[in-house]
């Protein structure tokens, strides 16, 4: 047994954390966060520069074949930093869709250009305010076209093409590939929790589409295997995003006195950090063993990947939501970053699904007995 | 990233199987299947002759504390081998709760301050379950404040009397011998007057009192001590050095504790998977799932970090502070899920007789037994303290006594 990531694999970590340290600071993301740009482009090309979204993409669709550890750890790197990207609606969501369910053809045609950066992809699945269902999804694919709206698609104006979740003729439902520049595709922003997130609704009048794959009729089940994989990536970002949030908490902590102390070294505000930590690590773990499964392709992925979803939402919304108690009144203005994680740890709690959605799949995957 | 046994451990593991296999007293398996949090079960056969028994035969194959060098009874066994060990042992590990504080806490204290002829002379026995050990640390006046104890050992010629009381001293009463934590000097700040030493617990002026606890069951002990004379050669390091070796012990402390930590999941998701609520079954509900979902998260998490801890302690590295959290998260989880599990059953969930009780009783001995899970071996807060101070870096706690000599520091009634 080795339940650590590789040396190569932390090297990749440690460089994508040079990077951002040098192009994601607070002044990038606010950049998008007050609506001065639709994402980081600087940061992007950063991203691009170090070919990081070929990471997990086989050599021969112009990946780098690198794997999923490193993949993960660019993740949590992007989390720490909040990269203001759509990195993980094109990386987690659309590559890993067409890696799994495309044609030799549609592999072909988009992923040499996903894992140069050169385009930007989405997924689009929820139509209304409620948690969608399989038989919530009404959007329409009747000849060749799309018809119907999505409410809200992380990154849905920025991305150059979108898979979609829609119903055929009224029956079954698949995930069909769409192009969003064409004059038939209307978008519009969504203000949300996070705007350091681009999100928007897409409404489509019979835009050309094509399936994704050759089963029309598994879109359902094919989401979930995407939103499992991706739920580890995604994971990954909340980790680091929680991280992030401790760490401010604690220097926080050390340099701010009261009553002639630093408030660091009141047992209330110890013990608060502490269960933060305790939150981060439990995450963190079950995030390692996701990975591995991920990367493994084992049969443990979804029982797996739930646990670390449900641990990093856990963890990123107590790190996050602490912070700015540690930070007093200070930590609830617009000009300390706290709020900054506060939203974006709200955001990815939801950006899959919500809590009590990925509970419900981790108590549907647990094996019956004394499973532990 | 591989979770897969290498072809070294795999070998391994296929050589521990077959010995269980063909050794394990099998008789006992229904019976220990069935064991509450905290109280072993043997059915008709006598706990203590039986765990004795089944040490003894794992001495006599090599399968004894399977990390110590050969020499004191062990096999010279990598921390890997010593985690498949534990996997294979299963349910007939249970039978050595009796060893693991003379095995994991008091042995490598005497393994880094003892002297070779008492390595050569303890070690063994105490692998082979034949002698049994305890740790004397715990007082009434000093629990969390361990370095606050007042038992005092003063010396004549090559001899030490000891005069006070120990508390919380689990299995006194069937140890042969103890490792003990004195105050020497009180005259300096209370961490420097400390001196540790071990003893027979046979030793004249000892007296072991068991504490009924608040379960009803006794596991723990007061132990007395009237004029109890030890042999200078039994001092484990310096004289006043006793602080340092106290924590060589208590590292230890959160290792063999940590390792194999319960929680209360396994036996939860086994009840409530056949468990009827209102007109469906229990894991149906939605109150339940959710809080089913967060418990195993907390439980795969646990199993993942000790996993990693395995990786560091395989790799040459020690395990740090960090592996506090075992404890800390297993306490509290335990006693919500026994609350929990009650609370779903209504009135009868009140029954104790495993006779009656579902799931044999098990989470009403975890209701009962759980409150002191978040107590023994660091509290619920000291251990906070730990991670606060020693994982994150926050400042220390403002000690009233520091740099005070342990005579003046004022100490209420």
């Amino acid at each position: 047994m080795d339940f650590d990531f590789s040396q190569d694999e932390k090297m990749i970590r440690e460089q994508v954390r040079k990077m951002l340290s040098a192009r994601c600071d607070s002044g990038a993301v606010r950049s998008v966060f007050e609506g001065r740009e639709a994402y980081a482009s600087h940061v992007w090309q950063g991203l691009v520069e170090m070919g990081v979204m070929a990471t997990a993409i086989p050599e021969e669709y112009g990946g780098v074949g690198a794997g999923y550890p490193s993949l993960c750890l660019v993740a949590e790197q992007l989390g720490a930093h909040l990269a203001p990207t759509p990195f993980s609606s094109s990386v987690y969501l659309a590559t890993e869709a067409l890696l799994l369910f495309g044609t030799e053809a549609q592999k072909q045609a988009w992923l040499p250009r996903l894992a140069a950066g050169e385009i930007i992809g989405t997924l689009a699945v929820t139509e209304t305010v409620a948690q969608a269902t399989a038989d919530s999804i009404q959007l329409a694919f009747a000849d060749g076209g799309l018809s119907g709206a999505k409410l809200i698609v992380p990154d849905g104006g920025i991305a150059d093409f979108a898979l979609v979740l829609a119903r055929a003729n009224g029956g079954a439902l698949g995930l069909y590939i769409t192009d969003l520049q064409q004059d038939s595709v209307t978008r519009e922003a969504v203000a949300t929790v996070d705007p350091s997130r681009n999100s928007s609704s897409i409404t489509f009048a019979q835009s050309s589409a094509q399936l994704l794959g050759a089963a029309p009729d598994q879109g359902w089940s094919q989401l979930q295997q995407v939103l499992d994989r991706a739920a580890v990536l995604l994971a990954f970002e909340q980790l680091g995003g929680a991280q992030a949030a401790l760490d401010m908490a604690v220097n926080y902590a050390q340099e701010r006195f009261a009553f002639g102390r630093p408030i660091g070294s009141f047992q209330a505000l110890k013990h608060m950090m502490a269960d933060m930590y305790v939150a981060l690590k439990l995450a963190e773990s079950n995030c390692y063993y996701a990975a591995w499964a991920l990367a493994t392709g084992s049969a443990e992925l979804p029982l797996a990947a739930a646990t670390a979803r449900v641990a990093a939402i856990q963890a990123f919304q107590l790190c996050a939501r602490d912070n700015i108690q540690v930070h007093g009144g200070m930590g609830f203005t617009w000009e300390f970053d706290c709020h900054l994680f506060y939203r974006r740890s709200n955001y990815l709690t939801l950006q899959l699904g919500g809590l009590a959605e990925w509970e419900n799949k981790l108590v549907d995957r647990l094996p019956a007995g004394e499973a532990a | 990233m591989d979770f897969s046994d290498t072809k070294e451990e795999a070998t391994f593991r296929s050589e521990v199987r077959a010995w269980i296999k063909d050794a394990a007293p099998t008789y006992l398996h229904d019976s220990l299947a069935a064991s509450g949090f905290g109280n072993t079960r043997t059915g008709e056969y006598e706990p203590l002759a039986e765990a004795k028994k089944w040490q003894k035969k794992k001495a006599d194959g090599g399968w004894a504390c399977i990390q110590w060098p050969k020499e004191f009874g062990g096999r010279g066994a990598t921390p890997m081998e010593s985690v498949i060990w534990g996997q294979e042992e299963g349910l007939y590990g249970k039978l050595a709760g009796t060893f693991i504080i003379g095995q994991g806490m008091c042995a490598p204290t005497l393994m880094a301050y003892g002297s070779e002829a008492h390595k050569q002379r303890y070690l063994p026995p105490l692998a082979s379950g034949e002698e049994v050990w305890c740790q004397l640390f715990s007082e009434p006046q000093s629990g969390s404040d361990l370095a606050g104890l007042r038992t005092r050992a003063e010396q004549d010629g090559n001899e030490w009397v000891i005069n006070g009381q120990k508390i919380w001293t689990s299995g006194a009463h069937i140890s042969d011998f103890g490792i003990l934590i004195t105050r020497t000097d009180p005259e300096v700040p209370k961490h420097r007057g400390l001196t540790m030493f071990f003893l027979n617990m046979k030793s004249p002026g000892v007296t072991i009192k068991p504490i009924k606890q608040a379960n009803g069951e006794s596991g723990f002990n007061e132990v007395y001590f009237d004029n109890v004379r030890i042999p200078d050669s039994q001092r484990l390091g310096e004289v006043g050095g006793g602080w340092q070796v106290s924590l060589t012990t208590l590292m230890n402390e959160r290792l063999a504790i940590g390792g194999s930590i319960a929680t209360g999941f396994p036996e939860f998701k086994a009840l409530i998977d056949n468990l009827p609520l209102g007109n469906g079954r229990a894991i149906d509900n939605p109150a339940v799932r959710s809080k089913l979902a967060d418990w195993y998260v907390k439980s795969a998490g646990l199993r993942n970090t000790a996993a990693r801890a395995m990786t560091a302690l395989s790799k040459g590295e020690v395990p740090g502070p960090e592996n506090s959290i075992g404890k800390l998260v297993a306490g509290g989880m335990m006693q919500d899920i026994a609350k929990f599990a009650l609370d779903l059953q209504g009135l009868g969930g009140a029954i104790v007789d495993p006779a009656i009780a579902a799931s044999s009783a098990r989470l009403q001995a975890m209701l009962l037994r759980s409150p002191a899970v978040r107590i023994e071996g660091g509290t619920d807060q000291i251990l906070r303290n730990i991670i606060a101070e020693r994982v994150l870096g926050l400042p220390e706690e403002l000690r009233a006594d520091k740099g005070i000599p342990f005579n003046k520091i004022p100490s209420g009634r």
